[in-house]
C-alpha cells in the first residue's frame, strides 16, 4: 500500500517538474507537502532494511553504539551551531554602526587549550565505547550448535554451501532462529569467485566484504523468525544493483524440514521429461549443477531445488513459471548484463524447459 | 581612483587589442607562463568540467528519482558515476584549488611569479590533457573494434574489477592514464607552490607572517607529495598488470585485491584533506575580512593544519572497516580517525572566535562562508559517526556515506570555492560580481543543497547501498530519492545563475578598484587585475596584515605579533 | 575604501631564503620516495606468495660489483660539485666522467642479470608474483639511474664544451642530490630484494 503511494507521489512529482514551476509549487503544497511528514514517517518505519530496526545481536549492539554516538554528535551540534548562530546575529553589522573597526583580538592560549582538551575527552569516551563493540562482535565466542555456511559471491548472485549438511543453494539463505538462552548463530565463511562483493542484511548485522583470494567471516543470529532482506554492498559490476539477499530465519522445525527437503535428490517428474531433454542437450549443464545428474557446472546457481525458492535472478523477481520462461529466453529481460547468455530456444523448448525447472522442488 | 581604473581597463584588454585578433589572444594564453593566467586557465577548465560532471550527476538523479527506473541502462549508469567521481575529484576539485593557489600564493607573498613558471605551465597543460583524455574514452574506449565507452569501474576502481578479464577494451586504460597524468600535473604544481612559498617571499615575509592561506597551501602541497605518489605507483602497477601481464592485483595468481584498496586509500583519504585545506584557506582569509577582525589564534590555526596534515596520513583504512582487517586494525583506525576531529574542531572554534566580537558584513562571499561553517560542522559530525567502525559496518558504502562526503565536498569545499569566487573575482578581472545575482545564487544553491544532501542520509540509514543503478520499490527509499533528485535541479539552476554572473560581470560588472573589500593582505595592494609583474616595487612587510598596518598606522599589528 | 595602496619599499636588510632549486629537488625526492615505498611494500607483501617458481633463492645472486660501483659514484659526484664550486672545471669534468662510468657499469650489470633471468632461468614479469614485483621494483630504480646518467652526461658535454662555470655549482648540486637519492634507494632495494627477500 505504502509503496503504491510512494510511486504515485514520485511519479506526479517527476511529471510536475516538467510543467511550470508555479503550478508545480501549488500542486506540491496542496497535494503533497501537507501529507509529506506522514508519508516520510511511514516510509521510515516500514522499510525492511532500516538499520535502526535490529533483529539480531550484532545489529543490536551496533544500534546501541549508534544511538550513543548520535546523541553525542547531536549535543555537539546543538552547542556549536547554537553558538555560531548567536554570534552571527549578535555581531552582525548594523547600519547604525560607526566606521571604526571592532577591537582586534589575536588569540588566547587558555581558550585554545580548553577547546583542545574538551574534544579529546569526548573522543576518549567514544573510542572506548566503540572498541568494546568491535571486540564483542568480532571476537564473539562460537557456540557448539552454530550453523556453518560458506558464502561465495559471484557476478551477480550468491552461492550458499552448508558443508556439515551437504546442501548447496543460491540467493536465499535459510538459517535457524537463535534463541538467546540456547543460541544457534550462523557463521558465514565468505569469499568471492570473481570481483569484490559485500554481504549486507541490515536488520541482522553490519556488512562484511566478500573478496577473492581472501576469506572473511561474520555471524548472524536472527532473534525472530521471518524474512530479512539485504543486498550486495560493494560495486561488483554491471548488475551490482540486482544482487539481492534474502535470509529466511526458520523455527527449528521449519529449518529441519527445509534441510530434509534440500537433501533429497533432484525431482524426476515424468511429465517434465521433455524439458529435461532440452536442459541436458543445451549449454545449461556447463554452468549449472543438478545433483545426481550429469549437470555439474559451477559457474551459475545450483538448480537442484530451484522450485523451492521463492525468487529467481538473485532475489529480483518472483519465482513463477512465466518469469522463469522469460529469464531462460533472455536474462536481460530482468538483469541486463547478467553473465548467463540468452538461450534463444524456440517456444516449444522454452515451455518444456520451464516445466522441467518448475518441477525441481 | 581614476588612474587605477584606466590601468585596470588596459590590463585586460592589452593582449587582444595590442597584437590584434583572436589568434594572438589564443597564442598569448597558450604560451603564457604567468602564474595569474595559468591560475585563471585552471579555474576556467575546472568550471567546464564542473558543468560536465554536474550534468552526469543530474542524469543519475533522474534515474534514481523513482524505483525500477529505466531512464538509463545499467552500463550507462555505472559509467556516469565513474566519470562523475573521477571528474569531480581530479578535474574539478584539484584544478580549481590549484588555480586559486597559482593565482593567489605569489600575490600574497609579494612575489612576481611562481618559482618555476615553465614547470607551472607544463603542470597545467598535462592536467588539462588528462581531463580531455578521460572524456575521449567516450569515443574510443573500446578501441577500434566497437562503439566508444567510458570507464565503468568506479572512481576507486577496486581490483580485480579493473583486470583485463573483467574490464576488456580500453576504457579502464583511459581512466588509469588520465588519473596518472593528472597526478603528475598535481605533483608539479604542488612542488611549485612549496618552492614558491619557501624561496620567493618578499622581504620581511617570515614564515610566521605568511597569510594563513599560503600556510594551508604549503601544507596541502606537502600532503600531495606523500599522497598522490602512492596513487601514481598503484596506477603504474595496474598498467603493468593490464599491459605486461603482471600479477599485482591478479587474485587468480595469488595477487591481492586488498592491496589495491590500501594503496588507493593511502592516496584517497589524504586527497580529501588536499581538497579541503584550500577551502579552509579561503575561509581563513574571508571570515576575518568580513568580520573586520584579525584571525583568532593564528599559531593554533597553523599548528592545527600541520597536525591535520600528519594525522591524515594515518587514517586511510577507515575506508576499509568492512574489508575484514580484524579488530586490532579496526580499533587503530577508529582512534586515528577520531583524533583528526580535534585539530579540525580547533579550526571551527577559531573561526567562531574570529566572528565573536566582530562586525559581520553579509556580503555574498561571507554568506557562503557562514553556510560553510554550519555545513562543515555537520559533515565533521557525520564523519565522527562513520569513524566508529561498528557504525560503519552498517553505514559504509551506503548512501549515508555518499551524503557525508558530499557534505564535505559540496557543503564545505564547493561553498568555499563559490565564496572565493565572489571574493577574488574583482582582483582577477577588475570587476565586481553582481551581488544581487550572488544572493539568488546563494539562496537557491543553499536550499537545493539541503534538499539533496540532508535527505540523502536517510536512504543510507534505510539500507540503500551506493552505486546501484536502480532499487526495489518495497524498501522505503523512493520518496527520499525523489526529494534528493528535486534538490539536485535547484542546485543546477543556481550554478547556471552563477556561470551567467561570471560571464555577465566580466563585461558589465561594477569596476572594483584595487581593494574593494578593504582587506589586509598583499594581493589587494596592487591594481585589479594586477599587471603581469604583480608589484611595481617589491613590497616589504612587517606583520601578517601589511595593509592593516598601512591603514591603521596608529595601531599596527606589529605591536601584537 | 578603494584608495590605491602601495607597500613602501624599505631599506635593505638581511633577507635570505632557501634556494628554489634545492627546495624543488627535495620535494621531488619526497614524492619519488613515496612511489618507491609503495613498490617496496608491494614487494615485501608478496615475498613467498608466488604460486609457482622460480623463487628468489633459486635465481638471484648478490650484485656486489654493481652495488660497489653505484655507491662509489655518490662519492665521485660529490667531488665534482666540490671542484666546480672551487672553479676547477677540468677536475669537475673528470669526476663527472667517473660518475657516469660507475653508473654505466651498474646498468650493464643489471642488464646482464636480467638477460640471465629471462633467457636462462625463464623468469619474466608474467611468470609469477616474484617476477612481477622484482622487475617492477628493480626496473623502476634502473629507470631512475638512466635518467640520472642522461642528466650527468648532458652536464659533462656542457662542461667539456666549456659552458659550465662555477656559477652553475648550485645546479650541479641539485643534480647530485638526485643522484644521492638514487643511490639511497638502491640501498633499500638491495636490502629488500637481495637480502631479506632471498
Amino acid at each position: 500500500m505504502s509503496l503504491c503511494m510512494n510511486m504515485e507521489v514520485a511519479g506526479t512529482l517527476l511529471a510536475s517538474s516538467f510543467r511550470g514551476p508555479a503550478s508545480m509549487a501549488s500542486r506540491l503544497v496542496h497535494q503533497h507537502i501537507v501529507r509529506l511528514p506522514g508519508l516520510l514517517a511511514e516510509n521510515w518505519f516500514q522499510s525492511p532494511t532500516n538499520i535502526f530496526a535490529p533483529e539480531g545481536t550484532p545489529a543490536q549492539s551496533i544500534f546501541g553504539l549508534s544511538m550513543f554516538v548520535l546523541a553525542i554528535c547531536a549535543a555537539i551540534f546543538l552547542v556549536v551551531a547554537g553558538l555560531l548562530l548567536y554570534t552571527i546575529i549578535r555581531y552582525r553589522h548594523r547600519p547604525s554602526d560607526s566606521d571604526r573597526e571592532p577591537p582586534q583580538i589575536y588569540g588566547s592560549n587558555q581558550v585554545e587549550l580548553s577547546w583542545t582538551v574538551i574534544p579529546v575527552i569526548i573522543i576518549v569516551v567514544l573510542f572506548l565505547t566503540t572498541t568494546r563493540v568491535i571486540y564483542v562482535t568480532e571476537r564473539a565466542h562460537k557456540p557448539k550448535d552454530a550453523v556453518d555456511v560458506i558464502v561465495v559471491g559471484h557476478q551477480f548472485w550468491w552461492e550458499f554451501r552448508y558443508p556439515k549438511l551437504g546442501i548447496v543453494t543460491a540467493n536465499e539463505l535459510h538459517v535457524p532462529v537463535s534463541d538467546p538462552s540456547h543460541p544457534t548463530p550462523t557463521y558465514l565463511t565468505m569469499t568471492s569467485a570473481d570481483t569484490d562483493h559485500s554481504f549486507w542484511v541490515p536488520a541482522l548485522a553490519g556488512k562484511m566484504d566478500v573478496i577473492p583470494n581472501k576469506v572473511n567471516t561474520m555471524w548472524i543470529d536472527p532473534l525472530k523468525p521471518g524474512l530479512y532482506l539485504g543486498q550486495c554492498a560493494q560495486y561488483c559490476g554491471v548488475q551490482h544493483a540486482k544482487m539481492l539477499i534474502r535470509v529466511y530465519a526458520d523455527t527449528p522445525t521449519q529449518f529441519a524440514a527445509w534441510v530434509a527437503q534440500q537433501k533429497r535428490p533432484a525431482a524426476q517428474d515424468p511429465s517434465a521429461a521433455e524439458g529435461r531433454q532440452v536442459f541436458f542437450h543445451n549449454a545449461c549443464v556447463n554452468c549449472h549443477t543438478i545433483q545426481g545428474t550429469s549437470a555439474q557446472g559451477h559457474f551459475g546457481p545450483d538448480l537442484t531445488h530451484l522450485a523451492s525458492r521463492s525468487t529467481i535472478a538473485s532475489g529480483s523477481v518472483p519465482n513463477t513459471p512465466a518469469n522463469i520462461r522469460l529469464f531462460v529466453d533472455n536474462p536481460a529481460n530482468f538483469k541486463p548484463g547478467a553473465l548467463m547468455p540468452a538461450m534463444h530456444l524456440n517456444d516449444h523448448d522454452l515451455d518444456a524447459v520451464t516445466r522441467y525447472l518448475t518441477s525441481l522442488r | 581612483m581614476a588612474t587605477q581604473t584606466s590601468v585596470t581597463a588596459t590590463a585586460h584588454q592589452a593582449p587582444a587589442g595590442a597584437h590584434g585578433g583572436f589568434f594572438a589572444l589564443v597564442t598569448d594564453w597558450v604560451t603564457t607562463v604567468d602564474h595569474k593566467k595559468i591560475g585563471i586557465m585552471y579555474i576556467v577548465y575546472a568550471l567546464l568540467f564542473l558543468v560536465i560532471a554536474g550534468v552526469e550527476a543530474l542524469l543519475m538523479r533522474i534515474q534514481l528519482a523513482v524505483p525500477n527506473n529505466t531512464f538509463v541502462s545499467p552500463e550507462t549508469f555505472n559509467r556516469l558515476f565513474t566519470m562523475h567521481g573521477t571528474t569531480m575529484v581530479f578535474f574539478v576539485g584539484m584544478p580549481i584549488l590549484f588555480g586559486f593557489g597559482n593565482y593567489l600564493v605569489p600575490l600574497m607573498i609579494g612575489a612576481r611569479d611562481m618559482a618555476f613558471p615553465r614547470l607551472n605551465a607544463f603542470s597545467f597543460w598535462i592536467s588539462a590533457f588528462a581531463g580531455f583524455l578521460l572524456y575521449f574514452s567516450y569515443f574510443a574506449g573500446s578501441g577500434l573494434y566497437g562503439a566508444g565507452t567510458a570507464p565503468d569501474v568506479g572512481w576507486f576502481a577496486y581490483a580485480p574489477l579493473t583486470s583485463r578479464v573483467f574490464s576488456p577494451g580500453h576504457s579502464t586504460d583511459y581512466w588509469t592514464l588520465s588519473v596518472l597524468l593528472s597526478g603528475i600535473g598535481s605533483l608539479g604544481t604542488a612542488l611549485n607552490i612549496v618552492a614558491t612559498t619557501l624561496s620567493m617571499r618578499c622581504k620581511g615575509m617570515k614564515l610566521s607572517r605568511l597569510p594563513l592561506l599560503v600556510w594551508l597551501y604549503l601544507v596541502t602541497s606537502c600532503i600531495a607529495f606523500v599522497a598522490i605518489s602512492p596513487l601514481t605507483a598503484a596506477q603504474i602497477m595496474l598498467l603493468i598488470d593490464r599491459y605486461l601481464g603482471g600479477h599485482f592485483f591478479d587474485t587468480q595468481a595469488g595477487g591481492s585485491a586488498v592491496l589495491w584498496m590500501h594503496f588507493f586509500w593511502i592516496f584517497g583519504h589524504p586527497e580529501v584533506y588536499i581538497l579541503v585545506l584550500p577551502a579552509f584557506a579561503f575561509a581563513n582569509e574571508i571570515i576575518p575580512v568580513f568580520s573586520r577582525k584579525a584571525i583568532f589564534g593564528y599559531p593554533a590555526m597553523v599548528a592545527a593544519t600541520v597536525a591535520i596534515g600528519f594525522i591524515s596520513l594515518g587514517v586511510w583504512a577507515h575506508h576499509m572497516f568492512t574489508v575484514g582487517m580484524g579488530p586490532g586494525a579496526n580499533t587503530f583506525f577508529t582512534l586515528s580517525t577520531m583524533i583528526i576531529a580535534v585539530p579540525t574542531g580547533i579550526k571551527i572554534f577559531n573561526w567562531l572566535a574570529t566572528l565573536w566580537g566582530g562586525n559581520i558584513h553579509f556580503a555574498t562571499p561571507m554568506m557562503f562562508a557562514i553556510a560553510f561553517l554550519f555545513q562543515f560542522l555537520i559533515a565533521g559530525l557525520t564523519g565522527v559517526m562513520l569513524s566508529a567502525s561498528p557504525f560503519d559496518w552498517q553505514l559504509g558504502n551506503s548512501y549515508f556515506v555518499v551524503a557525508h562526503f558530499h557534505y564535505v565536498l559540496v557543503g564545505a569545499i564547493l561553498f568555499m570555492i563559490f565564496s572565493a569566487f565572489y571574493y577574488w573575482y574583482p582582483k582577477m578581472t577588475g570587476r565586481m560580481l553582481s551581488e544581487k545575482l550572488g544572493k539568488w545564487h546563494f539562496w537557491l544553491f543553499l536550499i537545493g543543497f539541503h534538499l539533496t544532501f540532508d535527505f540523502m542520509h536517510i536512504p543510507g540509514l534505510l539500507g540503500m547501498p551506493r552505486r546501484v543503478y536502480t532499487y526495489e520499490a518495497d524498501r522505503g527509499w523512493a520518496i527520499w530519492n525523489m526529494i534528493v533528485s528535486s534538490g539536485a535541479f535547484l542546485q543546477a539552476i543556481a550554478t547556471l545563475l552563477f556561470v551567467y554572473n561570471l560571464v555577465h560581470s566580466y563585461f558589465k560588472g561594477k569596476i572594483a578598484g584595487p581593494d574593494p573589500w578593504d582587506a589586509w593582505t598583499l594581493e589587494w595592494s596592487t591594481s585589479s587585475p594586477p599587471p603581469s609583474y604583480n608589484f611595481a616595487a617589491e613590497p616589504t612587510v612587517e606583520s601578517r596584515r601589511p595593509l592593516w598596518d598601512l591603514k591603521h598606522p596608529e595601531d599596527p599589528d606589529t605591536n601584537y605579533e | 575604501m578603494s584608495s590605491a595602496v602601495a607597500i613602501p619599499h624599505q631599506p635593505d636588510q638581511e633577507w635570505t631564503q632557501p634556494s628554489r632549486g634545492i627546495v624543488g629537488m627535495v620535494c621531488l625526492i619526497a614524492a619519488e620516495s613515496a612511489i618507491f615505498i609503495i613498490f617496496v611494500v608491494a614487494y615485501i607483501y608478496y615475498i613467498g606468495k608466488s604460486l609457482a617458481g622460480p623463487r628468489p633463492s633459486d635465481v638471484l645472486e648478490l650484485p656486489i660489483l654493481a652495488t660497489v660501483c653505484l655507491l662509489s659514484s655518490s662519492i665521485t659526484v660529490h667531488f665534482s660539485v666540490h671542484d666546480l664550486r672551487l672553479g676547477k672545471i677540468r677536475r669537475c669534468s673528470a669526476w663527472l666522467a667517473a660518475t657516469i662510468l660507475l653508473g654505466g657499469i651498474f646498468l650493464a650489470d643489471t642488464a646482464i642479470e636480467w638477460y640471465h633471468l629471462i633467457y636462462i632461468d625463464g623468469l619474466t614479469i608474467r611468470t609469477n608474483l616474484f617476477g612481477t614485483t622484482f622487475y617492477s621494483l628493480v626496473g623502476l630504480h634502473a629507470s631512475h639511474v638512466i635518467v640520472g646518467l642522461f642528466m650527468l652526461a648532458l652536464t659533462l658535454i656542457f662542461s667539456l664544451r666549456g659552458k659550465v662555470t662555477a656559477h652553475h655549482a648550485e645546479r650541479l648540486e641539485v643534480l647530485s642530490l638526485y643522484w644521492h637519492f638514487v643511490d639511497a634507494v638502491w640501498v633499500v632495494v638491495f636490502t629488500v630484494v637481495y637480502v631479506l627477500g632471498r
